[in-house]
């Protein structure tokens, strides 16, 4: 069939009313010779040839699935239960968008709902929006958000340097163009990681101060006393959340957080190529009304039977318009599914019992290091992540345990020029103890190392 | 529509009592926004505004609008009971849903009752 509606009589009228000949003299003013430029493409392939080629493609490609990955920094290798995958790949859920006419779409109301709801309960906060495209969106908008709780009056944001380097430039990026200073993390130099010196760098002029739970190099930290001294100056805290920690330690929401968001990609979602990802923002009741993006409710019909209708989009432009405090309306509506599904899976118990496995191993390998002769640079509780110090460039000795079959971390000297030869380890219950004794094991034995 | 005449209007559909200094959305502007659901007021007691200046954000469960001060002058009181009950500017925008009181403030510019209410009908289609 024809996608194109139109019959060439149709066409010739329309032509007519406007004035034109034909349909090409629509396109006059792009030069003839750009119109239909040739394309230098080899000639078409069969199904079966287009299929081999990407099959071969592929085939190059080395993934997680057959190596040994210690890489994390922000995406984790987390097991996904296979239920993940058939529920998303339904019919009746597979699109990426919040409904446009919300109502007529109660299933995908409801599963936004259920997210929601699972994700206040795992930050310990209030209320959950319906999600953003990552942690790094995330983050940014908390920052929109303090902003305009000041209603423009406090202009500083202090970053710790313990914030992801993704997110962080995020920040800066969507700030770039308001009145919004950004200051507390110049890694340039010997980094003031201290609690305190985050503290001192707030004054009156501050909206919020954002930190990191566990921090980009593992650090487990509990912010309760950072948030009431920050409080007590009259700024908010954003706490920027491993949810997979979540399910083992202390929430945000317990220690006093005024918005918790992150990345949600460890509930559930692979790693994919780096995406769809998704963004999870929760925060305080009395904040609702300058929170970004969209907020599903459950109410009653007229009938009095149960229903979910989207409570809150005033945030969006066809309310608030210009006056919006962000211009994000949408949501990561299969994404958020997928973790939904995921949280709904494991269950509280399952979550912890992945949280304890990731805290077990990497506690195990951090003793391996230590007996092995390598340096783990943590010196506070970390949970499944941590730095080590090495004695050569990091991506070399990356390339080096690719010939092993190992992924190795994340090289830090790449956002730390301070942290040369530190490399940041990851481990999940993905990783057998056999896989973690190899990774030590090929690092000891590294001439250099 | 409810046009007190003892009070003073703006173009942008605030009133002003020139007897007790309050200020408040007017009954034109609430039956054209329908059901309000949220009222924030953006000034504090003690904080001096000029005429033209947002003084409170109201949304409603289709529009959100900013409410310009009609008059310059002192803020001396806030209406808490405005935030806590936004249903209020609809059933009572004379009375209970004042938002603002204001010390010191003139009714130069701002137009009588029978001046808004052929100015609300010249708007009304």
């Amino acid at each position: 069939m024809t996608y194109i509606p139109h019959s060439s009589a149709e066409r010739d009228e329309m032509l007519e009313t406007i004035g034109v000949k034909t349909l090409d003299d629509l396109f006059k003013d792009i030069p003839a010779e750009h119109r239909f430029p040739k394309l230098d493409l080899p000639s078409a392939l069969s199904e079966m040839e287009a299929g081999e080629l990407l099959a071969e493609l592929a085939s190059y490609n080395e993934t997680n699935k057959e190596m040994a990955s210690f890489l994390g920094a922000g995406m984790y290798n987390h097991y996904v239960p296979s239920v993940v995958d058939h529920i998303l790949r339904r019919g009746e859920f597979y699109t990426a968008y919040t409904p446009y006419q919300p109502e007529i779409s109660q299933g995908t109301l409801q599963a936004i709902f259920e997210y929601q709801s699972l994700m206040t309960s795992l930050t310990g906060m209030e209320l959950s929006n319906a999600s953003h495209y990552d942690g790094a969106t995330a983050t940014a908008e908390a920052v929109n958000m303090a902003y305009a709780i000041s209603r423009g009056k406090r202009t500083k944001v202090v970053l710790s340097p313990g914030v992801h380097p993704h997110y962080r430039e995020t920040v800066k990026t969507y700030v770039q163009m308001q009145d919004i200073q950004v200051t507390g993390d110049d890694v340039s130099n010997k980094m003031d990681m201290s609690l305190e010196s985050l503290v001192d760098q707030v004054d009156d002029s501050t909206a919020l101060v954002v930190v990191q739970y566990p921090d980009f190099f593992g650090n487990l930290l509990d912010y309760t006393d950072l948030i009431t001294k920050v409080h007590a100056k009259g700024a908010l805290v954003c706490v920027v959340a491993n949810p997979t920690a979540l399910g083992l330690f202390k929430t945000p929401g317990e220690m006093g957080a005024d918005i918790v968001v992150g990345e949600g990609q460890p509930l559930g979602l692979p790693l994919w190529f780096g995406g769809p990802s998704l963004g999870f923002f929760t925060t305080l009741k009395k904040h609702v009304h300058k929170m970004a993006g969209r907020l599903v409710g459950e109410t009653v019909d007229s009938r009095g039977e149960k229903g979910y209708v989207l409570t809150l989009t005033a945030r969006e432009q066809h309310i608030k318009r210009e006056r919006a405090t962000s211009n994000i309306c949408s949501n990561q509506g299969l994404m958020a599914l997928g973790s939904a599904v995921y949280l709904a899976l494991v269950g509280k118990n399952g979550l912890k019992q992945v949280a304890n496995l990731c805290y077990q191993k990497a506690h195990y390998a951090a003793a391996q290091f230590k007996k092995h002769g390598i340096r783990v640079v943590n010196d506070v509780p970390f949970f499944h992540e941590f730095v080590i110090e090495l004695d050569e460039d990091v991506s070399e000795i990356n390339e080096h345990l690719l010939h092993h079959g190992i992924i190795g971390g994340y090289d830090l000297s790449k956002d730390y020029p301070t942290l040369k030869n530190h490399m940041l380890v990851a481990f999940t219950e993905m990783n057998s103890k056999e896989q973690i004794d190899l990774f030590v094991e090929t690092l000891a034995e590294e001439p250099h190392a | 529509m409810n046009t007190p005449s003892n009070l003073k209007y703006t173009g942008t559909d605030e009133w002003f009592d020139p007897a007790s200094g309050k200020v408040g959305l007017s009954d034109f502007a609430q039956n054209s926004l329908s059901d309000i659901v949220f009222v924030e007021l953006l000034v504090g007691v003690g904080d001096t505004i000029s005429a033209g200046d947002h003084i409170a954000s109201v949304e409603s469960v289709k529009a959100s609008a900013e409410v310009n001060s009609p008059v310059s002058g002192k803020v001396v009181a806030i209406n808490e009971g405005a935030v806590e009950t936004p249903d209020s500017l609809n059933s009572d925008p004379y009375g209970a849903a004042w938002l603002i009181q204001v010390e010191g403030a003139s009714t130069d510019g701002l137009m009588d009752a029978g001046a808004y209410e052929v100015d609300c009908a010249s708007r009304d289609h």
